[in-house]
Parts: structure tokens; sequence; C-alpha cells
């Protein structure tokens, strides 16, 4: 069963701290979500995990089944079996989500043990046709014109092909319409599993009516502040941040302008 | 050092040359006409890149004879792989240096009138047609000093001609082989649309052997007539000692449509310009280009559409990439004459630099001269996107592959339009080759 451990780790953001102290603990078989206002650094916390160029870990470790992650290069991250779903995932022209899929899939297979072309195919018909994506879609160029709602279900497609040990999923929720909230909650709930462990970044209680979570975190200045079960999410979406804030002596919640 | 300028090759020479091809006199009367401007015309002046050292006119053989090819299973071997396998019919012609040496075309294509021939037996057996095309409302003669000494000097290329309401809708393929040291290779291509018909042209220019110094001098020129559709693609492939100037122009008429999907491959100083003229109303014109550049060499693109008749469409693609200490200037021009009214002229420059020491630059150039048009225009030159990156490697894929994707996609639009597989897969190990080696 794997393990992220995430120890007193502090990120900085060119030059300024952004994270200070951030402790968790997400193992197979478990749904974590992290939720807070904006600005309290939820995305630089999975940005951090998977190793952007951006962001600069300066205290703390992280270290999955007790290698230390912070060691790695961001391939290197994947393969080892992390994932990061994206806010805004990058267009990649000329290179076709299928033949971009197949890399990955290949990447960490290994030399000498790729995945033939006919069970590959298979697999992504499978998965598009669960995720009710246009076949088409396959032959086009990744995310290229892709509407929000269209890259937000081929992270999940991507996830649900590559099957990673543990999962981020940053603002998954974000510019999604009902319909599309439901199929990328059916994705996720697909890849439950004892072998599966998840973290979910969100600031809307409502993925977390289609997702229920083992546990829920609440993160404001770089830290997270308060963790609970399911009912802390209920809480929050009867209640908001006001009472966290005025239970911990918070003014301002925020680190940052998140990008 | 001065450079040498003086053309190598007199009256004389061309005299007995032409006559020894069986040349009608009026393209004896050409060459020697231009052979004459050729002293006088100065060289190209292309924006950015400074020429007056290139040799354009030092060589020591202006025709080398080689045998022709009895059959396909003579050629070399990466002439081979361009040609597509299997039994269906080959519309095929190679040039070996200067020899046609090898020529098939359907019965099919034959029995319609299409016409698909080395310049040469054109010149003999369709000289009035010839005579309509060669070098007079395309490229002309006394443009500079390089179209002047191609006239005069012309020793290869092919004649294509397809006649009224004609479909051809399978590509008809030409392969111009480069084996020998110290020559010139001035190709003419002629592909004539007539109304209403359509063609797909795809030509290699192939190095097979490392050449240490040979002049190549290309001018190829394309007619969409009233509502004919052309297709013509590209990959050259020339060897680091190759200097070459390429001029490909297309000529569209009202509704023409003339496509250009060009991959320049070759390794050394290169001038390319590739001029679309949208003289008729509703024509349409799309081109293409993907380079790589690499080593030492310094190399010149200007692509440009004319805007001539109304509702014209233009549109430019450029995607270069550019390592090692290669230099690459890259021009587009979209131009709306005055009266190409509800026109479109757009263009998209694209230069990937990888390394420090690669010069690459990119010049969009709109010059617009009638009010009721729309345009645009955009360039970034830069290096491989670090976010793209971090992307492809988050989800496993090592860095050097993430690159290696990045870069293929970049240059994807044109290895995409490639109608011929072979030709299509032989541009994609090139690029590879290119790109990693």
């Amino acid at each position: 069963m794997a393990v992220l451990t995430i120890k007193d780790l502090h990120v900085s953001v060119e030059g300024k701290e952004i994270l200070k102290g951030v402790n968790l603990e997400v193992k197979g078989g478990e749904i974590h979500a992290i939720m807070g206002p904006n600005g309290t650094g939820k995305s630089t916390l999975s940005s951090a995990i998977m190793g952007h160029p951006k962001y600069e870990v300066t205290q703390g470790s992280i270290t999955l089944d007790g290698q230390n992650v912070l060691e790695m290069e961001v391939d290197e991250r994947a393969r080892a079996g992390l994932f990061l779903a994206m806010q805004y995932p990058s267009e990649i022209s000329g290179v076709t989500n299928a033949d971009f899929l197949r890399a990955a899939i290949n990447a960490r297979l290994g030399e000498g043990n790729e995945i033939s072309l006919m069970k590959f195919i298979r697999k992504l018909d499978e998965k598009m046709a669960f995720l009710e994506m246009n076949p088409d879609m396959a032959h086009r160029y990744l995310n290229e014109g892709f509407s929000g709602g269209e890259k937000k279900r081929n992270e999940i497609l991507q996830l649900m092909m590559l099957e990673p040990k543990i999962a981020i999923l940053d603002e998954i929720d974000s510019g999604l319409d009902i319909d599309a909230l439901k199929i990328v909650a059916k994705g996720i709930n697909e890849m439950r599993s004892s072998e599966f462990g998840c973290l979910i970044i969100t600031h809307y209680q409502r993925l977390l009516n289609y997702i229920t979570p083992d546990y829920v975190h609440v993160m404001m200045q770089g830290r997270i502040v308060k963790s609970g079960g399911p009912e802390l999410a209920q809480r929050l979406e009867a209640e908001g941040y006001d009472w966290i804030k005025k239970e911990l002596g918070i003014e301002d919640e925020t680190v940052e302008q998140e990008a | 050092m001065t450079t040498e300028t003086k053309i190598p090759f007199d009256q004389q020479y061309v005299r007995a040359f032409s006559s020894g091809r069986g040349e009608p006199d009026w393209l004896l009367q050409l060459r020697l006409q231009a052979l004459a401007k050729a002293e006088e015309l100065p060289l190209p002046n292309p924006d950015k890149t400074k020429i007056d050292k290139w040799n354009f006119t030092q060589f020591a053989n202006h025709v080398v004879e080689s045998a022709p090819y009895a059959s396909l299973d003579e050629l070399p071997e990466p002439v081979k792989a361009l040609i597509e396998a299997g039994e269906e019919t080959k519309n095929l012609y190679v040039q070996r240096d200067h020899t046609p040496a090898y020529l098939s075309l359907s019965d099919d294509l034959r029995a319609k009138g299409v016409i698909f021939t080395d310049i040469f037996t054109a010149a003999r057996e369709h000289g009035e047609l010839l005579q309509k095309y060669l070098m007079k409302d395309g490229v002309k003669v006394d443009e500079h000093r390089l179209t002047a000494l191609h006239a005069a000097l012309l020793n290869g290329g092919v004649f294509v001609y397809v006649p009224k309401n004609v479909e051809v809708n399978v590509p008809l393929q030409a392969v111009y082989i480069q084996e020998n040291d110290d020559i010139a290779l001035f190709n003419h291509v002629i592909v004539v649309a007539e109304d209403n018909s359509r063609v797909i042209y795809v030509e290699n220019y192939i190095s097979t052997k490392e050449t240490s110094r040979a002049v190549v001098n290309i001018v190829a020129e394309v007619f969409a007539n009233t509502n004919a559709r052309v297709f013509f693609a590209a990959v050259d492939n020339l060897a680091k000692g190759v200097t070459t100037y390429v001029n490909r122009r297309g000529i569209a008429a009202r509704d023409g449509r003339i496509e250009w999907a060009l991959g320049l491959m070759s390794d050394g100083d290169t001038v390319s310009e590739n001029i679309t003229r949208l003289i008729g109303d509703g024509s349409f014109g799309d081109t293409k280009t993907v380079v790589v550049s690499r080593g030492e060499q310094v190399q010149n693109f200007t692509t440009s559409v004319v805007h001539y008749g109304k509702h014209t469409e233009g549109y430019i693609l450029k995607h270069g990439v550019v390592r090692d200490s290669a230099t690459s200037i890259f021009n587009g021009i979209g131009k709306i004459e005055h009266g190409a009214s509800k026109s479109n002229a757009q263009q998209e420059s694209r230069v990937l630099m990888l390394s420090e020491k690669a010069r690459g630059d990119a010049n969009p150039i709109l010059l617009i001269d009638e009010d009721d048009v729309m345009a645009g225009h955009a360039a970034s030159v830069g290096r491989v996107d670090p976010i793209q990156l971090y992307y492809l490697m988050s989800r496993g894929i090592p860095r050097h592959e993430a690159e290696r994707l990045i870069i293929h996609g970049f240059l994807a639009p044109v290895v995409e339009a490639i109608p011929i597989e072979s030709v299509k897969k032989q541009l994609i190990e090139v690029i590879e080759r290119k790109v990693q080696s």
C-alpha cells in the first residue's frame, strides 16, 4: 500500500514563502480533500509535490513509500506513482492525445515492456467510453482547442490510463457544469481501491457530494489549520470559513495571490 | 579575398548545349538573353542575410552524364525509401544529377492528356505549351542574377500539365538526386493545372553522398488556372556542401487554389523564396513551411502571399527549429494590393531555439493598400516551453523524450500534410536525425 508523507513542508515562489509547514499523510485506499479559500496555498502544495519548476522547497520533506520525492525529477516522480491532474493543463500542438498517452504508459513500463498497440487501443476506447468522451478526442492534438470541461475530462482519462498510486486533483471541478462534474466524479470513484490514494484540492464543496472523502483538511496561511471527516466539508458548505478563522484567531487567511 | 563572380560558361557553350538537347530556337534565345543579363544583374537581396560571398556561380561541371535506372531496384537505398512500395501504379520521375533516369506515368493519366515528363522532352515535344509558361508570368528571367543564370544554364527539371477538367487524385512524385561533387543543378519545375483541374505534386531533393562543393538553383512555377487546385509538397534534403537558391512561385487565377507544404531540411547554406500571387478573385493560397537548421549553416526563408483579386485568402505558417550555431531568418510577407477588397491575409511564424549559439529571427510583415480587408500575424522566437515540458514529464515521460515530442509536434503542420506515406516517413526520420544527432 502506497503512502505519501509530507512533513513540515515550506515552499517559496520567486522568493516569497507560500507554504509554511504543511504536514499530511495520504495512504492507498484513502481520499483526502483539501479545502480553503483562494490564495491560501492549496495549488502550491500540489505543484510542489509534482515538482513544478517555479516552486522551491526550502524546508521539510516529501516521501512516497519512504523514497525521497524531492530528489526526483518530475518524470521520476510520475513513474514512482504520483499523478497531478492540473488546474490548467498545457496544450501541445502536433502531438495527438493517443500518441502522448502511449508515450506516457510506455515510459512507465520501460524499454522492452511496451504496451501492445491493440491492448492500448482497447484500454483507451474503454476509458473514453466510460468518461463519455468523443472517440475523435484521441486523435486531436493534446488539449489543443479543448473546452475547459474537455480538458478536465482529459486529465481524468490520463489518470485512468496511467493508474498512479497517489493522485492529486488540483481544482478538477472548477469550470465544470454539473453533468461534467458527475462524469469526472464517476472516473475518480472508479479508481477507488486499496491501491489508490487521492488528494482532492477544491474550494467548492459540491464535488464532495459525488466523491465522499475520508478526510477533509482546511488550509489557511500556508498551513493545514483544521482536519476532520466528511462532516467538516458539510459544515463549511453551510457556514463558510469565518467560524474557523474566528476559532483560530485568523484575520487574513491568504498568503498569496493564487495564479 | 575577392569572390569570383564571372560566369564560367559562355555563349558558345550555351549554344552548343542547347543544340545538343535539340531545343527549339525560342529556348536558345531565352538562354542567350538570360546569359547576357546574368553578367550584369545583381544578386537577390534577401532581408537580413548577406549572401555576396556565397558561391552561386562557380562549379567545374555544368552537366554530368549518368546512367538511367533500368528499374526501381537500381535506385540508391535512401531514394528507394522515398518510393511507396506496392503494386499500385507509380507516377514517378527520378533525375540523377542532370540525367532523366526513370519515368513512369499511368496509362489512365496519359489517356486523359496529363503530361509528366522531363523538361528537355517537354521542350522538344510540347514546345508551345512550355513556352507559354516558362519564365513568363511566374518567375521572370531578369529578377536578379540567379534567375537569369538559372534560365541561361537550366539543366534539369520536369513539366507537369493537367488539362481542363481532369482531376489527378494520386500524387505525381519527382525525386532529384544530387550525387556528384562540384556540379551545378539548375532545376526547373513547371506545374500547370488548367481550368477546373486538380493535381498533387510531391518532390524530393536528396543528396546521396557527402558533397564538398555544389550549387543548386531551383525555380518552380505553379499555375492554378480558373477554379483549379494544386497541392505542392516538397522535402529538400541536400548535403552540407551544397549552396542552394530555391524559388517556388505560385500564380492562382480566379477561384484557383494553391497549397504548399515545404519541409526544408537541407544542411547547406540556403536562400529560399516562396511567393504565391493571388491574381484572380476568390483565389486561395496556403503555405506551410517547416525548417530544421543545424551546424553552422546560414539560411534565409522568405514566404510571401500577394493578394490582387477580391475575396482572396492567404495563409502563411512557418515553424523553424534552429540548433548548434546555425542562423535562420524567416521573413513572412502578406501583401494586399489596392482593389483586393474583402481579402484575408494571415501569417504565423514561430522559431524554436535549441542552443545558446543558434540565431533565429522571425519577421512578419503586412503591407496593405486596401481598406476593406482582414489581416493578422503572430510571431515568436523562443525556447521549448518549460511548462509544456513539465506537463509531459508529469506523466512520466523523460525530459529528452518530452522535448522530442514537442519538437515533432511543432513541425507536424507540414509532416501531416505530406500526401505520400513514404515521403512523410522519410521527413519524420530526417527531422529525427537533424534534431537529435
